[in-house]
């Protein structure tokens, strides 16, 4: 089957009820999406479809619909995202392992909620689970984002 | 005589790892440094200087062999060395270098010795002096204790110092130009004319001096990088996805490795049926591990529905297959014969609670899983000669020489490889998975095997948090606290977790009163029993560890007196407090909660107090009694930690300590059942959401004589606080977590 991952397209043979999250980690070496529990529990496997979030641990192969993004194709180190700069802006991440699910998460949110209340960013990310705790800066870098795309 | 006594047998009780080892000690050889296992393989033109500094041609590298779970442990070690090799941090390179007996802990001595940390008698530092030197004799590389930073503080500058100061011979070796009129900045030393020579192309001669060590470290006053904000080391890479965890690692011709053990923890394996899981796609082989299955495949997810299609029957456990008797254990060991310590027993409880009113109530702590998100992983590779372990993990010498024994290769040839760990918690002081990793690749040598567990292997098999039980009387009098007797039963986190290396503790376990013990408090009857229950499932250590219950038990109870006395908590607080910098960390956690200040309706304010780890930290919760259950609202924090190495990294740990303290309260547990953790993932081993996390304020304060770390003691008060909330805007007194089996949250 193909898959079109962060703008290139892939040809891969594998069953059709495997997960889009080992799909991108074990078949394609793309790392940034994590596993934490592959229940839908975490969201530290986070990544976008046809520009929404979703949890890649549960969609299964076969209901690929489109383009996927992950954090890789969200932006890099030389060329941040503004979620990805305000994450930087605000040093959310302890350990680090759930950021990129909720950047993801973030990303698709601030989109379609340009001014946010802190009651709408709990709304939005209280499915991602940091166990380090890091919430409040979440929560900060939440806003920062938003305000410098409606700005932008 | 008998004041000595007591020392030796503490001393000599605390020795007892370093006695079953029988390793042999003296005052000499404790000073005299190990060699630099840099040295060992340094390439053409490439300096050593020191164990922690490498440069060349090319740039700066600094080793910082304490491991990172998140708590920033690489950037706390980078800056220390920084500030006085005078290099920016954007200049250099950070790497764990490889384990060795140079990088043993020289902190652990502050934590493992029974002596309170506000205890600096001749007694208290020469029992530490010989714990430390134990470490140093047993090359304890352990990353743990909240020890990065005392260990580091000053050890690190003095790296830094003298790593700048051989780069200065250096230079005045090859201009010719006195020492005393070099000096240095950003990674350059910079001649009288204002000639500035990098020192990477010092690097060369460097590496042919012996290391200047006499070295005079700078004064706070001129720090340039210590005490302020930096961008963390790993800002970059977590923030872009870039970042490489264990779980990421990856080797040419690797296979994929999934395993399931007995979930009645330590139980044998009856039989198992692989027909299913063998003509699975992908699958490679089925192969038999201590306890159960490993299933070889050519993925990760293939491997895990291969395990899972493995049909297994499973022998009973070694512990208490229901959850009643794991309580019934702790209730029964409140007796004389099970007494573990007795280190406060001030004043006489006994004769104040004689014909007096009697305050009495009854505490519980569940088990807990440290659940870090990443699940625990690793990947080795071993052959007659030589084995290579890739993983994440606090304990890398434990690791080495497990897997020397596991395997009969040379100690020196087993190379563990420190990887970037997403979370720990104290979860990555055990090694299991390495072990059951190595059992694997014994049958497949030369291939390179990468264990991850799932979500539900993980926490099947964590060693969870201990559980503990809490049984206080009191009384008050004339409006004051008068007499607190305070005992606590837990089984020894200390046994079970040394047990697993194949060591012995036969002394008490002072973690089964830490957090308790040693409060700086003076209330005229003041007793504090420790009761070692019998082991029971497997336990260790879990952020914060003895005072992750005891905090919880001894503020609750002592908040409990103090309304029993008509006292404002924080006064009454204050009132008993003997230790002026404890003193100063409630008056400011009073200051900046406005403390006293009216509250709106069905609002209240708890406050909690711990010393653990040698830190004194005071917490005020604040929430709101809604329709909708108790909502967390603010929290304030003030602790006192010597010196904040940098306010940025701080606050945010702060925050994600407490948050990590509040959420477990509310309403985390593990539970047994048949033998089996009732709790297989993050459905039913529920954790704080964003939503459920309040505003945290946080104040680090820095008046005492002692740096010390903080991933640990934010956790012990939050517990008490929050409950003494609750009470203050209910009426209901919360002595159980998961505190919501007794009350709602929003």
């Amino acid at each position: 089957m193909k898959v079109t991952v962060n703008g290139t397209q892939h040809d891969i043979d594998i069953e059709p009820d495997m997960p889009l999250l080992w799909v991108l980690r074990d078949e394609l070496g793309i790392t940034g999406p994590k596993y934490g529990c592959g229940i839908a529990q975490c969201g530290a496997c986070t990544v976008h479809m046809n520009g929404e979030a979703v949890k890649a641990c549960q969609v299964a192969a076969e209901d690929i619909d489109g383009e996927v993004v992950t954090i890789e194709g969200l932006g890099t180190p030389d060329a941040m995202h503004a979620v990805q700069s305000a994450w930087v802006e605000h040093q959310v991440a302890q350990c680090g392992y759930c950021q990129s699910g909720q950047m993801m998460a973030a990303a698709a949110f601030v989109l379609e909620t340009p001014a946010p209340t802190d009651d709408e960013i709990d709304d939005a990310m209280s499915s991602n689970l940091c166990r380090c705790g890091t919430y409040p800066r979440i929560r900060a870098a939440v806003k920062t984002a938003a305000k410098n795309l409606s700005e932008a | 005589m008998g004041k000595l006594k007591t020392i030796f047998r503490r001393t000599f009780l605390i020795g007892s790892v370093a006695i079953v080892s029988g390793v042999a000690f003296g005052v000499y050889r404790y000073k005299t440094p190990y060699a630099n296992p840099l040295l060992n393989d340094l390439a053409d033109g490439e300096a050593a200087l020191t164990a922690y500094v490498k440069i060349d041609a090319s740039g700066i590298m600094l080793i910082t062999p304490r491991a990172d779970s998140g708590q920033g442990a690489y950037s706390v070690q980078a800056i220390l060395i920084a500030e006085e090799l005078d290099v920016e941090l954007d200049q250099i390179n950070v790497d764990p270098g490889m384990p060795d007996k140079a990088y043993y802990n020289t902190a652990f001595g502050d934590g493992g010795a029974p002596f309170a940390a506000t205890d600096d008698g001749f007694a208290a530092k020469s029992t530490r002096t010989v714990i430390n030197s134990l470490m140093k004799f047993l090359g304890m590389q352990v990353t743990g204790g909240s020890t990065t930073v005392p260990d580091s503080y000053e050890k690190l500058r003095v790296v830094g110092a003298v790593a700048r100061e051989t780069l200065k011979a250096a230079a005045a070796e090859k201009t010719g130009i006195a020492v005393a009129d070099l000096t240095t900045q950003a990674g350059k030393v910079i001649t009288p004319d204002g000639t500035e020579i990098r020192y990477e192309d010092l690097a060369a001669i460097a590496a042919t001096l012996d290391p200047v060590e006499d070295v005079t470290l700078r004064d706070p006053s001129i720090w340039r990088i210590l005490g302020k904000q930096h961008q963390r080391y790993d800002t970059i890479s977590k923030s872009t996805g870039t970042q490489a965890y264990g779980i990421d690692f990856k080797r040419d011709g690797m296979v994929h490795a999934m395993v399931r053990t007995n979930p009645r923890r330590g139980g044998k394996m009856v039989s198992f049926d692989d027909t299913e899981a063998k003509a699975m796609r992908g699958v490679q082989k089925v192969l038999p591990i201590t306890g159960g299955i490993a299933v070889v495949a050519d993925n990760t997810w293939r491997a895990i529905q291969a395990a899972n299609a493995v049909e297994i029957e499973w022998g009973s456990a070694p512990y208490p297959a229901e959850m009643n008797a794991h309580w019934q254990a702790l209730s029964d060991s409140f007796n004389e014969d099970q007494q573990d310590s007795r280190q406060r027993d001030d004043g006489d409880v006994v004769a104040a609670m004689d014909g007096a009113d009697v305050i009495e109530a009854e505490y519980r702590a569940p088990y807990l899983a440290h659940a870090p998100l990443e699940p625990i992983s690793a990947v080795v590779e071993v052959s007659a000669d030589r084995v290579d372990v890739w993983t994440g993990t606090q304990i890398p010498r434990f690791v080495q020489t497990n897997v020397s024994k596991m395997t009969g290769v040379d100690f020196d040839d087993v190379h563990v490889h420190v990887l970037m760990m997403g979370g720990s918690f104290g979860h990555r002081l055990e090694d299991r998975v390495v072990k059951e990793a190595i059992e694997i690749a014994m049958q497949m040598p030369g291939v390179p095997v990468k264990l991850t567990y799932s979500r539900e292997e993980d926490m099947a098999h964590n060693d969870t948090r201990q559980i503990a039980m809490a049984r206080g009387r009191g009384t008050v009098k004339n409006g004051q606290v008068e007499t607190m007797d305070l005992g606590i039963a837990m089984p020894s986190v200390v046994a079970s977790q040394m047990g697993r290396q194949g060591l012995s503790l036969p002394g008490p376990d002072t973690q089964i009163v830490a957090g308790a013990w040693e409060q700086p408090l003076s209330i005229p009857n003041y007793r504090i029993t420790g009761y070692r229950a019998p082991e029971l499932a497997p336990i260790s250590s879990w952020r914060s560890v003895g005072a992750s219950t005891n905090g919880f038990f001894h503020d609750v109870f002592l908040d409990e007196l103090i309304h029993a006395a008509g006292a404002d908590p924080m006064e009454e607080r204050l009132r008993l407090c003997w230790h002026e910098p404890s003193r100063k960390v409630l008056e400011k956690v009073a200051e900046i909660s406005n403390w006293g200040a009216p509250l709106a309706p069905n609002k209240g304010r708890g406050v909690g107090f711990c010393m653990s780890f040698g830190v004194a930290v005071a917490e005020v919760v604040e929430v709101t009694n809604t329709e909708e259950g108790i909502k967390l609202d603010n929290v304030w924090v003030a602790a006192e930690v010597g010196k904040v190495i940098d306010p940025n990294m701080f606050e945010n740990m702060v925050q994600g300590g407490v948050n990590w303290a509040l959420g477990h309260a509310i309403m985390s547990e593990i539970t047994y059942s048949d033998g089996m953790t009732e709790q297989e993932n993050f459905d039913t081993f529920e954790s704080l959401r964003m939503y459920q996390s309040p505003k945290i304020e946080v104040a680090g304060l820095e008046n005492g004589d002692h740096v010390r770390g903080m991933g640990e003691p934010m956790v012990p008060p939050a517990a008490a606080a929050l409950s003494n909330a609750i009470f203050a805007a209910t009426g209901q007194r919360i002595r159980e977590m998961p505190m919501n089996k007794f009350i709602d949250f929003v």
